[in-house]
């Protein structure tokens, strides 16, 4: 197995000094070059695992391999794409792309080669010498991705990468990956809010339950990816998937409901936008 | 001016104590001309460079261990808050004392009471780089000087300009008063001379060229800079 993860367990200090646990046994294993998906309610810890794969942050408890050795720290085969685009404001585009490629040795003409090929597939090379605070949302989140592939990495870790896009160019995006994911081999770990999404793009898809994240359940998705075309069995799948993710939204949503009832008995004083949503 | 102009006339206070706006334009015409005023300004905007140069300098570097080293911030950190509370000027029976009054006195002054300022807004620039930036960093392989010199430092720009900005005005301030009070030229001891010769058309010309001075430097110069700078960032 490429990737493994085995009763990974993540706890965070909360300001009370109280730890607070994020993530709860979570193990699963990903094949080398295989495209997992994993989707969950909003807060479920689904950042927190990819920082957890890409080395950012420590495990409490649990081992994450690769190719059976430990993941220790942040190196340049699992590149992340963050959930908001994380672009340099200092830099412009074409060397926002090329950061990572001088980091790793390579030749500054090369590097610019490789980053300008990189921007023409995701449609911005009219941009390398623009600014971040020039570009649209969806054009920065774009420029992040070309940072990211551009890496050639071997695992490529992907927090709500299209969140931000119109659906045309979020298709248009989701050719490029397949596109990039089929040449390269890359081995792609996908966080979505989209079901749909990780229905056409992934082989694996990773349902996840929330406080403690956990998983709860696995699919796997039999169709070939072409990355538009929904037809029964994706869409079967898909309803499927929503129903599982239903249940875990009415228990965030009876948690919650049940704190603004507690609140409203014990104290009307307070502030009415108190508590709500926090765990949103 | 016009007001000034005749209240000045119409006053029965001696015109030396109160000058006109015309005799006061010529004093500062002439002093300009014959290089009186000319040779302060240089002599005062030199020391200012020199200090504001040293204070930033150090600023920097005390900043940056201050972010780096618990310890550090724990004692240098904490004493650096207290000492930013002082008037820089408290520093020149000290400085006078330590150095004689002379030209090492004033730099003194001057670079003290911008050091400071300099380090606190280094320190908190430096604290205040956005996590994700750094994450970011980090997965591309980036660790120790690399991260400081290519996001650290560029990241904290912004508060960096506000530092020198706010070092520039202490450093400015402080210097008027040190060379008011001590010997060896520059626009304040001008100042110090018309008092004492009783010419307040100079003692008005030279306030005029510190407030030109000090309001193209801080319109001018930083704000520009601060502004730009700060769209850049997409902080604004
Ligand atoms: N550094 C941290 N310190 C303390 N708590 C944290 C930290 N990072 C994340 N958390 C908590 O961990 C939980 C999971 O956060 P995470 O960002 O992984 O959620 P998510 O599934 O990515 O949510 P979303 O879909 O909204 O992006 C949240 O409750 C959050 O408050
Ligand atoms: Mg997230």
């Amino acid at each position: 197995m490429y990737l493994t993860l085995d009763g990974v367990e993540k706890k965070f200090q909360s300001n009370t000094n109280n730890e607070v646990k994020v993530l709860d046994d979570i193990s699963f294993e990903v094949e080398k070059g295989q495209f997992v998906s994993i989707v969950g309610p909003s807060g479920c810890g689904k950042s927190t695992l990819l920082y957890l794969v890409s080395g950012l942050e420590k495990a409490s408890k649990g081992k994450i391999e690769i190719s059976g050795e430990q993941v220790t720290k942040p190196g340049p085969d699992r590149v992340v794409v963050f959930q908001e685009d994380g672009l340099f404001p200092w830099l412009n585009v074409l060397d926002n792309v090329t950061y990572g490629l001088l980091l790793k040795k390579m030749p500054k003409k090369e590097a610019e080669a490789k980053a300008t090929e990189m921007l023409k597939l995701v449609h911005l090379s009219n941009y390398a010498d623009s600014y971040p605070h020039q570009l649209s949302g969806g054009m920065k989140h774009r420029v992040a991705i070309a940072r990211a592939l551009v890496m050639d990495p071997d695992i490529l870790l992907m927090d709500e990468p299209f969140a931000a896009l119109d659906e045309q160019t979020r298709m248009a995006l989701h050719n490029e990956l397949l596109e990039i994911w089929r040449k390269t081999k890359v081995t792609v770990l996908f966080v979505t809010h989209n079901i749909r999404e990780a229905v056409l793009l992934s082989q694996k898809i990773i349902v996840m339950a929330t406080r403690p994240g956990k998983i709860k359940a696995t699919y796997h998705v039999q169709t070939t990816q072409d990355g538009y075309t929904p037809d029964s069995v994706t869409l079967d799948l898909e309803q499927k998937i929503l129903a599982t993710l239903e249940e875990e939204m009415e228990k965030v949503l009876k948690e919650e409901l049940g704190d603004d009832y507690n609140f409203k008995k014990s104290d009307i004083h307070r502030d009415t936008n108190g508590d709500m949503g926090s765990g949103i | 001016m016009v007001i000034w102009e005749v209240a000045s006339r119409l006053s029965t206070v001696p015109t030396f104590m109160f000058p006109g706006v015309l005799q006061v334009l010529e004093t500062l015409f002439n002093g300009i001309i014959n290089g009186q005023i000319t040779g302060a300004i240089f002599q005062s905007i030199g020391r200012l460079l020199v200090g504001f140069t040293i204070a930033v300098i150090v600023g920097l570097i005390l900043g940056y261990l201050i972010w780096r080293y618990k310890l550090v911030d724990d004692t240098l950190g904490f004493l650096v808050v207290a000492l930013q509370s002082i008037p820089s000027i408290v520093w020149l029976p000290l400085a006078i004392v330590w150095f004689g009054l002379g030209e090492t006195a004033i730099l003194f002054v001057v670079t003290i009471g911008a050091t400071w300022t300099m380090t606190m807004n280094t320190t908190s620039g430096f604290k205040n780089v956005p996590t994700l930036y750094q994450r970011v960093a980090r997965t591309y392989g980036s660790s120790g000087f690399h991260l400081l010199r290519t996001v650290i430092i560029p990241a904290s720009i912004p508060q960096i300009i506000s530092g020198l900005r706010l070092a520039w005005a202490f450093s400015w301030r402080a210097l008027m008063a040190g060379e008011l009070l001590g010997a060896g030229g520059g626009l304040g001891h001008l100042l110090e001379t018309g008092r004492s010769l009783g010419q307040m058309d100079l003692v008005i010309s030279v306030m005029i060229i510190i407030a030109i001075i000090g309001t193209i430097m801080d319109n001018v110069v930083f704000t520009r800079l601060e502004k730009n700078v700060q769209k850049k960032w997409g902080l604004s």
